[in-house]
């Protein structure tokens, strides 16, 4: 239970401009699906067409291989946990919680197991009398969340549910979604604009952009193999690095930025040559250099002291470009500091459609040494 | 705010004043509805205060049933009003159709006519209807209230949207959402209206006078006017018992609501 299907769906305003273009995508049941993007992107928009609380302009939508296009909100068996978590302000928590199993007319004492129950997950049961304004903002989520739980629903919607809150309890509230819904087995649809919660909470991830589907896969694959610039920028933090790059055949070396050099081994094939690419390069793929391996000395413009790693910004002719060294390093502003730049470390991309050619070969190799 | 004594004191011998001023005729029928005919007449200090013409007031005139219909038909209309005026607003927040916005200001544009500018057509109404002399024909016309609506229009567009929509997702239809969540939330604005709506009824006058022709269903301000012709020598005392005991549930609602009334007026004003 809880499948859903989107066939070739969009939606118009005013039959105008589309928010969301030919949407292809299938949820599997129990799936941590995460849908993320930059605002306007159309994500919020999609969900509350899941939910049925947005009209579908065109294609088809199915939940459980039934077609549900137009079947109200209610009757669709799912649950749904709002950016503002939508609380009842003149009820009590636990009427909150119970407002939906009250409208769905479930017997009294049901109710009642299911409320100390879910309380009792959700760290409630002190608060059940308590109003909502008289709650703090992880407590009032809980509730919200508690709202969806106690429905039993096997499909649960969120809507940027932790936006509002402040970055320890998001981290911390992000663990128990997750672990709720793998203990309960929800097929869950989240959305977010927020890449590092996309990473760390998603099974499968869809990156979204002014309506259209940039791409869908494991949070990994999309970190390692994206499939085009959008992506590559959107994906990870600090973002990857880009820049302009021509590879000369002649000289046997490809030309970053009319700036730096990077010898090319000739049996390299797959990339256009004397071409225009853009060249993508991870944080954590420019290496500090040792005295054998340096290939480029660059001259530092900025220092971020973080503890356990130090993030170095280089100009990069028109480009800013950040490495992420792990430990603590002394460098100051000004200093000019060896690098090592590995052409497996590249992604490659068409400058002028932003779609990859060739994803950094050493990627997952590194990503298992580094960690 | 603080201010130096002397400007202190002088602000608030000016505001004793001008309280005295204002609440001067209010304080001469208070006073006069305790004095005899004569004293009054004669212009001169009270001599004797007593309960007379009070007792006078509801011996002379069925003023008991005058209050009586005046409170039936008060409490109808704020009750009419407080039904309709949240069902339209309602409307005009959760629902959406065509043309919602356009029917709304024309809605509002009927606030620019001026009740008395209505009163014929209404009076037709009410007479072919058959509805002179009857407590529906004193209230009905009242009931729908452009104002009302705009108010708790401004009010319930504070409710945000996602409440309907987790309700949607639950499976609550429009009107339990109307009662249970959007009317609870909004209890001080329809308090607000409903006093304001009471208030307006209760001192209300042209159109009694026309719809009413028996003193089975008339208001206490036609009786009033009634104690003042009855007689060639008006008996002032009597009147202003009269008068006295017809201001005091406005007198006790506005001391009760004046917070609330004040608050939820200009609520709608500054968003």
């Amino acid at each position: 239970m809880g499948q859903i299907d989107l066939i070739n769906i969009s939606k118009s305003y005013d039959k105008q401009k589309s928010v969301l273009d030919e949407i292809n995508l299938s949820i599997e049941e129990g799936e941590f699906f995460v849908l993320v993007g930059p605002s306007g992107s159309g994500k919020s928009t999609l969900l509350r067409m899941i939910a049925g609380l947005e009209d579908i302009t065109s294609g088809t939508l199915k939940i459980n291989d039934k077609v549900v296009n137009h079947m109200p909100p209610k009757d669709r068996n799912l649950s749904m946990v709002f950016q503002n978590y939508a609380l009842y302000p003149h009820l009590s928590v636990e009427q909150n919680i119970l407002f939906g199993l009250n409208a769905k007319k479930i017997d009294k004492q049901e109710q009642q197991k299911r409320l100390t129950e879910t309380a009792a997950t959700m760290g409630l049961t002190e608060l059940l009398k308590r109003k909502p304004r008289e709650l703090s903002g992880g407590q009032r989520q809980r509730v919200a969340l508690a709202r969806s739980v106690v429905s039993e629903a096997p499909l649960c919607l969120m809507d940027e549910p932790l936006s509002n809150l402040d970055a320890k309890l998001r981290a911390h509230m992000r663990i128990e979604i997750r672990r709720l819904q793998k203990r309960l087995g929800l097929t869950m649809v989240y959305v977010t604009h927020d890449q590092v919660e996309a990473m760390t909470m998603g099974d499968r991830i869809m990156v979204l952009n002014d309506g259209k589907i940039q791409q869908v896969g494991k949070p990994i694959t999309l970190y390692n193999e994206p499939a085009n610039l959008f992506v590559a920028s959107f994906i990870g933090t600090p973002k990857m690095n880009l820049g302009k790059a021509v590879l000369n055949e002649e000289q046997g070396q490809l030309l970053i930025e009319d700036m730096l050099n990077l010898k090319v081994n000739p049996n390299v094939d797959d990339i256009p040559r004397n071409e225009n690419v853009t060249i993508g390069i991870r944080a954590e793929h420019i290496f500090p250099g040792t005295d054998e391996n340096t290939t480029h000395h660059l001259e530092v413009v900025n220092v971020e002291q973080l503890g356990n790693e130090t993030s170095i910004a280089f100009d990069i002719g028109s480009e800013l470009w950040t490495a992420k060294w792990p430990g603590q390093w002394d460098i100051t502003v000004g200093d000019v500091v060896p690098v090592k730049i590995d052409m497996d470390n590249l992604c490659f991309f068409h400058s002028d459609t932003g779609d990859l050619i060739k994803s950094a070969k050493a990627g997952k190799k590194q990503e298992v040494v580094l960690i | 705010m603080t201010m130096p004594i002397s400007k202190k004191i002088i602000f608030y011998i000016l505001l004793i004043i001008s309280a005295l001023v204002v609440f001067a005729p209010t304080l001469m029928a208070f006073v006069m509805s305790f004095m005899s005919n004569k004293d009054i007449m004669t212009g001169s200090l009270p001599t004797s205060l007593s309960f007379d013409n009070y007792v006078k007031a509801f011996g002379q005139f069925p003023l008991l049933k005058y209050l009586f219909n005046s409170l039936i038909v008060s409490i109808v209309i704020m009750l009419g009003q407080l039904i309709l005026s949240s069902l339209a607003a309602y409307a005009f927040v959760f629902l959406e159709f065509k043309g919602r916005d356009v029917l709304f200001y024309v809605f509002i544009a009927t606030m620019m006519v001026p009740f008395e500018a209505s009163i014929i057509p209404n009076f037709h109404i009410i007479r072919d209807l058959g509805w002179i002399d009857t407590y529906q024909g004193l209230s009905i016309p009242f009931f729908a209230l452009a104002f009302g609506t705009f108010l708790l229009r401004q009010n319930f567009k504070q409710i945000p949207k996602e409440l309907r929509e987790a309700s949607q997702i639950a499976g609550m239809g429009d009107f339990k959402f109307y009662l249970s969540v959007v009317l609870p939330i909004s209890r001080t604005s329809l308090l607000t209206l409903g006093v304001y709506g009471f208030l307006t009824s209760w001192n209300m006058y042209l159109w009694p006078l026309l719809a009413t022709t028996n003193d089975n269903v008339r208001t206490v301000q036609i009786g009033l006017k009634q104690l003042q012709t009855q007689e060639q020598l008006n008996d002032w005392g009597v009147i202003m018992a009269g008068a006295i005991i017809v201001v005091i549930p406005t007198l006790i609602l506005l001391f009760l609501g004046q917070n609330k009334l004040q608050k939820g007026l200009t609520e709608g004003a500054l968003k």
